[in-house]
């Protein structure tokens, strides 16, 4: 007994600056909240107190950034929860992008109008192809279990981005994958397909997962801690075995780059874009690639800096293929959220190109433009992925590109928008893709990267060709006879799409309050 | 008067967004349209009475803050040769739309949209003379090839949507490693200011100081931009397919103002920021220079389809503007700048005459055709004139500006010149020939006689013809081209006095200096 109080007093609780971390603990306390809603709520209330639920944490999370932002903060960021969280400039940032990029998910989530009872499956353990499957596709309900998966997964997003030690990062990469995976398997249409890609994408997740923790173990091995900085300083004194350092650092980033997509390590995006839901494949789209991106971006800057010379040949090499492999295999596609997979693929690349752009005297000039980058690219396509969902036939989304020919003609509004996105993803100037490349590529030359930008330049003209075949389809194509009706969008789609297409206008336009919000701190290490 | 250049650049886009909205009437929306290009025309002629000659490098510049982390500005200015480019978009817009008053677009396509793309496509165009901030002119040298794009697909002939994409992806291309290498300019203006700017005047200063192969590799990122836009052998190939399959009013912007753009960018960026690679290089570009006057002739010559055959000769015709930017004597550049104002004159008048032709066959081989001459006397003396001022003969525009291209670039590179004069005996032959093929003989062809007649069937010319000579509102649009081809054919003065200056100050950027003493010639 006396020595449990002996222990008990030698512990020492760390402290916690509730203000620095509020959003997140707003953000997974919500979430807990919806999950007991889920439980205590009859069928028929669920779907409008989980979405009220959902939209005010978003905005009261955000509200509680917004305040600690705009308070009087430390410059440099601090750490709390024992050094586990770094909350600094780029956490804040990331933070806010991806609250209002999930604001624009849950919208599109929310939507009942387009598909009645919206496009989540009612029952998700039904077996596809069943009597009773074909009975729930046409009842009204549907599993509003999204809300409170969704809101865990970007908890353990907002988490995965501010982890200023590998451990905290990897809890916070499986609270961010364990609901994507479950929410790939909720499709209402087409459930064979969705529960394909949700399968083949918890199979690779996990060894994604596998080679991140045995990195997380070499370089613990290496270092004597998990803690980013301290991997930093042992790396800079030389006198322990580089093999555990490298060994550590390339599983680790295998790890990392699984969940962003970047190729070769993109196998499973095009099925899983395909197979789930347009909704959530909006969502991992947008917030996975930011969560991910800011991962990368911490623990190459924070812990790896000093060693850039040895790592950086393998991740221009990683670039490289990344942009070829979106590019090239994106010009053979036939299916729209393919050919937006592997689209964001390529852009996997040019983000890395920004990851990596480095300089000797440790300036970070890629930081704020992979930032910068990352809140564009996420608005653009979850604007897209509004439209795909609108162009439906009678057995669902009309995903294949031939059924698109002549879109124009029949809503000439829809086909416009997607045309300005589509062009804002191939980086045409007056769009905020294009100043994301912009910036991205610029800081590349500062640091040294100008064949990796002239290769990416190339990409990007590769690129362009898929998405103008879309709007030669849309555009000077005669329609099909037998083509998809696009279906009049309700309020929460119309305003996701909006809230997508008018910020990529004006960051094209007005980039500037962006990039110097995205430029005000560096991390903290 | 710093507001006409504003003005220029508003004028068209207010235009097209009221013409867009005039969708469902035509007939309106070609008045409004052709109303707004003509007050577009009245402002280029202010502009033109608002430059002084003499005075500043860059007048009436005015500019605002854009994107200030980067040095971004909005800043428009212009010296003699955008004076006189957007002077000539000014004047061939009009024509333009008149030229297509009765054209019939492709089913389900309002004249509103057309006119409105049009319109946009000039208020771009114009502003891309007029950017002197590096950045803004590669956003506004992307953003020229949308509204093209469009026109190109969605109111060419069978293969526009082939057309369109070559046409957008070889610019884009060009455009993107012009980027890589302006914000290379950018990192070097960085690290010598402090600062970094995309401003013309401070990156020509920063940069024509750099060593050679900085130079370099800079020189080339911008020379494929413009190389692809204006454009010289072997990155021409898209230019054909987008002349051929776009309607006859664009081939006429494409050919007569988009190309410009490259042979402008030569001028502007590559002497001035470049010099020493400009100079290192020049035999790469002189090269293709005379290699394209020489291929773009020759399969002039042996063109079946007059629209492609209008590609080819502008082909053989950059190339000597090319030859005469990068001889270096102010005499050719002077030659070269008044040749952009005349190749776009001749050409878009012969451009204008064939798509007559064009409208009355509702074919584009020249095998159906023939004889013409005699249901259509007015139409041949047309095709005939703008054909002549197309193969330079003295009394015409053109023949000012190919003489002094020619004269001027002996001195420094004799072997190409003469090369290149080659192509001024191969224009006679495919001018000539084109109008002999089509105009002269008995009448014939399956266009004129209709395809009852059989394919080669000779018509007596007794039998009628539907075809009829110009109308009224066709001779109204040739006129004025008409009397400016032969006012400045025998008095090319006034547009001389404008460009002269800044194509001096252009070579004394590059740092070179007239080997022998031009004008009047001591």
């Amino acid at each position: 007994m006396n020595l449990l109080v002996a222990q008990a007093q030698q512990f020492e609780a760390p402290e916690i600056l509730y203000g620095a971390i509020a959003p997140v603990l707003i953000v997974l306390g919500a979430a807990c909240v919806s999950v007991l809603l889920e439980a205590l709520l009859p069928k028929h209330q669920r779907w409008a107190v989980q979405l009220v639920l959902s939209l005010v944490t978003l905005v009261a999370a955000t509200g509680a950034l917004i305040f600690y932002a705009t308070s009087d903060r430390p410059e440099q960021g601090v750490a709390t929860l024992a050094g586990a969280i770094a909350v600094d400039t780029p956490s804040l940032f990331l933070w806010g992008t991806l609250l209002v990029l999930a604001f624009g998910s849950i919208l599109l989530i929310a939507d009942r109008s387009v598909e009645p009872g919206g496009v989540f499956v009612a029952q998700a353990a039904i077996r596809p192809g069943t009597v009773q499957d074909r009975a729930q596709a046409t009842k009204t309900g549907m599993q509003t279990e999204v809300f409170p998966l969704t809101l865990f997964a970007l908890g353990g997003m907002m988490t995965f981005v501010a982890s200023n030690d590998l451990l905290t990062m990897f809890i916070a990469l499986e609270v961010l994958s364990l609901p994507l995976y479950l929410l790939c398997g909720l499709a209402r249409r087409r459930r064979l397909l969705s529960q394909e890609a949700a399968v083949k994408y918890f199979l690779l997740g996990a060894f994604a997962s596998a080679f991140f923790l045995y990195g997380v173990a070499l370089l613990y091995g290496y270092a004597g801690s998990v803690k980013l900085s301290a991997i930093a300083s042992a790396a800079a004194g030389t006198d322990r075995s580089d093999t555990l350092l490298f060994a550590g650092f390339g599983l680790l980033v295998v790890g990392l780059l699984f969940k962003a997509a970047v190729g070769p390590f993109h196998a499973w995006t095009p099925d899983v874009y395909q197979g789930a839901p347009t909704p959530v494949t909006a969502f991992m789209a947008a917030c996975t690639k930011v969560a991910a991106f800011g991962g990368i971006l911490r623990v190459l800057t924070v812990a790896f800096e000093n060693t850039q010379w040895e790592w950086r040949g393998v991740l221009w090499g990683v670039a490289v293929v990344s942009m070829v492999i979106g590019a090239v295999l994106g010009l053979t596609q036939t299916d729209v959220k393919r050919m937006i997979a592997y689209s964001s693929v390529a852009h996997a690349g040019f983000l890395l190109i920004g990851t990596i752009a480095l300089t000797p005297e440790g300036k970070t000039p890629g930081v704020s433009a992979t930032m910068f980058y990352l809140l564009a690219y996420g608005f653009t396509t979850i604007a897209a992925f509004g439209i795909v969902s609108l162009v439906r036939n009678s057995d669902g989304e009309a995903t294949h590109l031939s059924q698109w020919a002549g879109l124009a003609k029949r809503s000439p509004i829809v086909a416009g928008v997607f045309t300005f996105l589509l062009l804002a993803l191939a980086g045409i100037p007056l769009t905020s893709g294009f100043i994301g490349k912009f910036v991205v590529f610029s800081a590349a030359i500062e640091s040294g990267l100008t064949p990796l930008v002239v290769i990416a330049l190339v990409a990007s003209a590769v690129a362009a060709f898929f998405y103008l075949r879309v709007i030669v389809l849309m555009y000077f194509s005669d329609p099909a006879p037998d083509g998809p009706t696009v279906s009049v969008p309700g309020a929460f789609t119309t305003i996701a799409i909006t809230l997508g297409a008018v910020v990529t206008l004006v960051l094209g336009l007005w980039p500037t309050f962006v990039l110097d919000w995205a430029g005000t701190g560096t991390f903290l290490s | 008067m710093t507001w006409v250049l504003i003005a220029l650049l508003v004028v068209p886009l207010v235009g097209a967004l009221v013409v867009a909205f005039l969708r469902k009437d035509d007939k309106k929306a070609k008045l409004v349209a052709l109303a707004f290009s003509l007050v577009e025309l009245v402002l280029a002629v202010l502009l033109w009475t608002a430059y002084k000659p003499d005075g500043d490098r860059i007048q009436l510049a005015a500019g605002v803050d854009w994107i200030p982390a980067f040095g971004v500005r909005l800043s428009f200015g212009i010296d003699g040769i955008a004076l006189v480019m957007i002077a000539v978009i000014a004047l061939l817009i009009p024509l333009v739309i008149g030229a297509g008053w009765t054209e019939k677009l492709p089913a389900g396509r309002s004249q509103g949209g057309y006119l409105a793309l049009i319109l946009v496509q000039e208020a771009v165009t114009v502003a891309v003379f007029a950017a002197t901030d590096v950045f803004l002119f590669y956003v506004l040298f992307e953003v020229m090839l949308i509204p093209m794009y469009f026109l190109i697909g969605g109111y060419g002939g069978a293969r526009r949507q082939y057309a369109a994409v070559k046409f957008f992806l070889y610019s884009f291309l060009g455009g993107l490693i012009m980027l890589a290498s302006a914000i290379g300019a950018y990192a070097m203006a960085s690290d010598e200011l402090g600062k970094g700017t995309f401003d013309w005047a401070t990156l020509v200063k920063v940069v024509s100081d750099a060593d050679a192969t900085t130079q370099t590799w800079l020189f080339l990122g911008f020379f494929l931009a413009f190389a692809i836009k204006a454009p010289l052998v072997p990155f021409h190939t898209w230019l054909p397919d987008a002349a051929a399959e776009a309607p006859i009013g664009v081939t006429v912007i494409v050919v007569g103002i988009l190309d410009k753009v490259g042979t402008f960018g030569m001028l502007r960026y590559l002497l001035p920021m470049f010099p020493t690679a400009s100079k290192n290089l020049a035999p790469l570009v002189l090269v293709l220079a005379v290699a394209g006057v020489l291929y773009g002739s020759l399969l002039a010559t042996g063109q079946r389809d007059m629209k492609r055959f209008l590609a080819y000769v502008s082909i053989a015709h950059f190339g000597f503007i090319a030859l005469g930017i990068f001889s270096f004597t102010s005499q050719a550049g002077v030659g070269s700048v008044s040749y952009m104002l005349n190749h776009s004159i001749s050409t878009g008048m012969l451009i204008l005459v064939i798509g007559m032709v064009i409208a009355r066959g509702g074919s584009s081989l020249i095998s159906d055709y023939g004889g013409m001459s005699k249901v259509a006397p007015v139409l041949a003396g047309m095709l005939l004139l703008s054909g002549l001022t197309t193969l330079s003969l003295p009394g015409t525009n053109s023949f000012v500006s190919e003489f002094l291209v020619l004269i001027g670039s002996f001195p420094t590179q004799p072997v190409y010149t003469i090369l290149a004069t080659v192509g001024m005996v191969l224009a006679a032959l495919y001018v000539l020939w084109l109008y002999q093929r089509i105009m002269t003989g008995p009448l014939r062809g399956d266009a004129l006689l209709g395809a009852a007649a059989g394919p080669g069937a000779v018509g007596d010319p007794e039998k009628k013809t539907t075809i009829g000579d110009l109308s009224k509102r066709e001779i109204a649009v040739l006129a004025p081209l008409v009397v400016i081809v032969l006012a400045l054919g025998f008095f090319p003065q006034p547009v001389l006095d404008v460009i002269t200056p800044t194509v001096g100050a252009t070579l004394t950027e590059v740092g070179v200096t007239d080997p022998v003493s031009v004008q009047e010639g001591k």
